[in-house]
């Protein structure tokens, strides 16, 4: 057993879960069949759960792969499944906005280079001293002690949206 | 050969999980050891499961593929390996060929953080019992798609029905969760932890096991999750999926062969896995009966020799009915075969009991223990419950399980707050 604890995020995990990503996104655009797009989804979003993990973010990965790839995802689905799929494979998938389309990613592009090239000044390099083995916990007390009324605000909300969903969909309560 | 032994050895003595040492070699050597300690499990359940079931029925269950049926497993599973694969010819082939992946990778990954031991599991995360839960949750994705990409009606409703009952469950079973990390919090820092090996080290701190915490608390937090356990790997009294006589199966009713048994080894990984959540939570993981009470070497010394004696325990009802064989010569090779395993099975205990062996395999025997008692449970269940109805189902998820969580938690956080205040003033 070695002494000291090599690093696990090697580059070599960056570029493949960051290829995962951008493959599984273009799949997600490109597939007519929106099955195969959802689940290309799927994968990008696990991608992006295993990118939070190397930057020492516990806590988003599990929330990004228990409420976007478990619960959003499937709720995507069930939608995509009990929808005609014949009917979307025979529409047209790409309109024609060409102009728009180049102008808005020309512009993505120069603020992507902008701050590839002039950004080191602007983002701190080094790693956020907060240790792995409890920023979990952090986290917790932040939302719970801080911003427990922002917390509550948006708990109260979903509360809403939840009551108001179940009104709206049973016609006879 | 000598430098190899050395370096298991020291490898022994040390105090850390492979993942959290970011030792490459052990965690592949891990990865493959739960992995084929998964499949030996696996197919020692569909085994007992038929034979328990059969002997609740009064029924001899599976005795003609090798002494007592004990390589019927095998037979079965040469059989679907062999089986012709069907694929249904309007099906979407792709989404058809990766739903069981989909499952049986969901059912394999959730093993990373389950702690068999102190350092024996394959890595420790900081979100251990998080990890768990959501991995658990992707094999919703794969029931979907498999239901989907079947194109027929029967494995679309079925997926349906299973998914919204895995879905609504899930509810029930992570307020049960979340109150056991209440308790963990318990401490003097008062932070808890998701940690898996954290959760039984609060345990072992705090000196019971949390079935037992705040009584009656833990236990229902317990009785909530095992019943959502059953519900959440669709075994029986809600195995929906299984009804092929009044609901036309479920999401799996155009797999066959090959295909068809990847659903069934997902479905018992997912036993045991769930069974490790619960008993990581409730019962202690891998502390042995009474860890603080009855301390000392004697007491070391009694509980080292428990797996030894299992295993020679096995071995002794194998030769007791390798003599019960009858003594037609038809059954002369089944009788070598029977008493080949009980030697083999009693060779196993004599090295169980070994002093540095039976203290290395100390917590893995406790751990596998407990989720055993939970395999055993399940089959209970399939053999003496009449099956739930959909309505009854959902009925029993949303409108008891659900309020009685609620309610759980509510409580358990309060009589948490009391115990904190009640340490604070002591102090």
């Amino acid at each position: 057993m070695t002494p000291q604890n090599p690093p696990v995020a090697t580059a070599f995990f960056f570029y493949l879960l960051s290829a995962t990503m951008i493959i599984g996104g273009i799949l997600v655009i490109t597939r007519k069949n929106a099955v195969h797009s959802a689940l290309a989804l799927i994968a990008a979003l696990l991608a992006q759960a295993g990118i939070y993990l190397m930057l020492y973010a516990p806590f988003v990965a599990g929330v990004q792969i228990i409420l976007y790839a478990g619960g959003i995802m499937v709720l995507f689905l069930f939608v995509i499944m009990l929808i005609a799929i014949d009917r979307n494979m025979r529409e047209r998938q790409f309109n024609k906005q060409w102009l728009v389309g180049i102008a808005a990613a020309a512009a993505l592009g120069a603020m992507l280079v902008g701050v590839y090239t002039k950004g080191r000044a602007l983002f701190q390099t080094t790693r956020v001293p907060l240790d792995e083995t409890n920023n979990t916990q952090a986290i917790g007390s932040l939302l719970y002690g801080q911003y427990m009324f922002a917390f509550e605000i948006a708990s109260l909300l979903l509360l809403v949206a939840i009551i108001g969903a179940v009104v709206m969909a049973k016609k006879r309560i | 050969m000598h430098q190899l032994v050395e370096y298991i050895k020291s490898y022994l003595g040390s105090t850390q999980t492979p993942g959290s040492a970011g030792n490459w070699f052990w965690a592949t050597v891990y990865v493959l050891l739960v992995f084929v300690g998964l499949s030996v499990a696996v197919i020692a359940m569909n085994w007992l499961e038929r034979k328990i079931l059969a002997h609740m029925q009064v029924r001899l269950g599976p005795m003609r593929v090798g002494p007592h049926g004990l390589l019927q497993p095998i037979a079965d599973a040469l059989k679907l390996l062999l089986k012709e694969d069907i694929m249904p010819a309007e099906a979407d082939k792709l989404v058809f060929w990766v739903a069981p992946f989909i499952v049986v990778l969901a059912a394999f990954t959730v093993f990373v953080v389950v702690p068999f031991g102190p350092t024996h599991a394959i890595t420790d995360m900081n979100i251990g019992i998080l990890f768990m839960l959501g991995v658990s949750s992707l094999s919703v994705l794969g029931i979907v798609t498999a239901g989907w990409a079947s194109n027929s009606h029967y494995p679309l409703i079925g997926a349906l029905r299973s998914s919204a009952q895995m879905v609504s469950y899930e509810v029930a079973m992570g307020l049960a969760v979340v109150s056991v990390i209440i308790m963990t919090s318990l401490n003097d820092t008062g932070t808890g932890t998701l940690s898996m090996i954290g959760i039984v080290q609060a345990q072992l701190a705090q000196g019971e096991w949390f079935i037992f915490k705040f009584f009656p608390l833990g236990l229902v937090g317990f009785v909530i999750f095992a019943i959502a356990m059953v519900a959440e790997t669709n075994r029986a009294p809600f195995d929906l999926p299984e009804a092929e006589s009044e609901l036309t199966a479920g999401f799996h009713t155009e797999y066959s062969g090959f295909r068809w048994s990847l659903f069934f080894l997902a479905e018992y990984s997912a036993m045991i896995a769930v069974s490790s959540i619960a008993v990581t939570l409730w019962l202690g993981g891998w502390l042995r009966p009474f860890p603080n009470l009855l301390s000392g070497s004697t007491w070391d010394f009694i509980f080292n020799l428990c797996p030894g004696i299992t295993f020679l325990l096995l071995a002794a009802i194998t030769f007791y009915n390798v003599v019960r064989m009858p003594k037609h010569p038809f059954f002369k090779i089944q009788t070598i075969g029977l008493a080949g395993f009980g030697v083999v099975l009693g060779l196993i205990g004599l090295f169980l009991l070994i002093p540095p062996v039976a203290r290395t395999v100390q917590d893995i025997y406790w751990f596998s223990a407990k989720v055993a008692a939970f395999m055993y449970l399940y089959i209970w269940y399939r053999g003496t419950f009449p099956r739930y109805r959909f309505d009854q189902l959902m009925k029993v998820g949303w409108k008891v399980l659900l309020p009685v969580g609620f309610g759980l938690l509510i409580l358990t956080a309060g009589v948490g707050m009391r115990e904190e205040i009640w340490r604070a003033i002591q102090r």
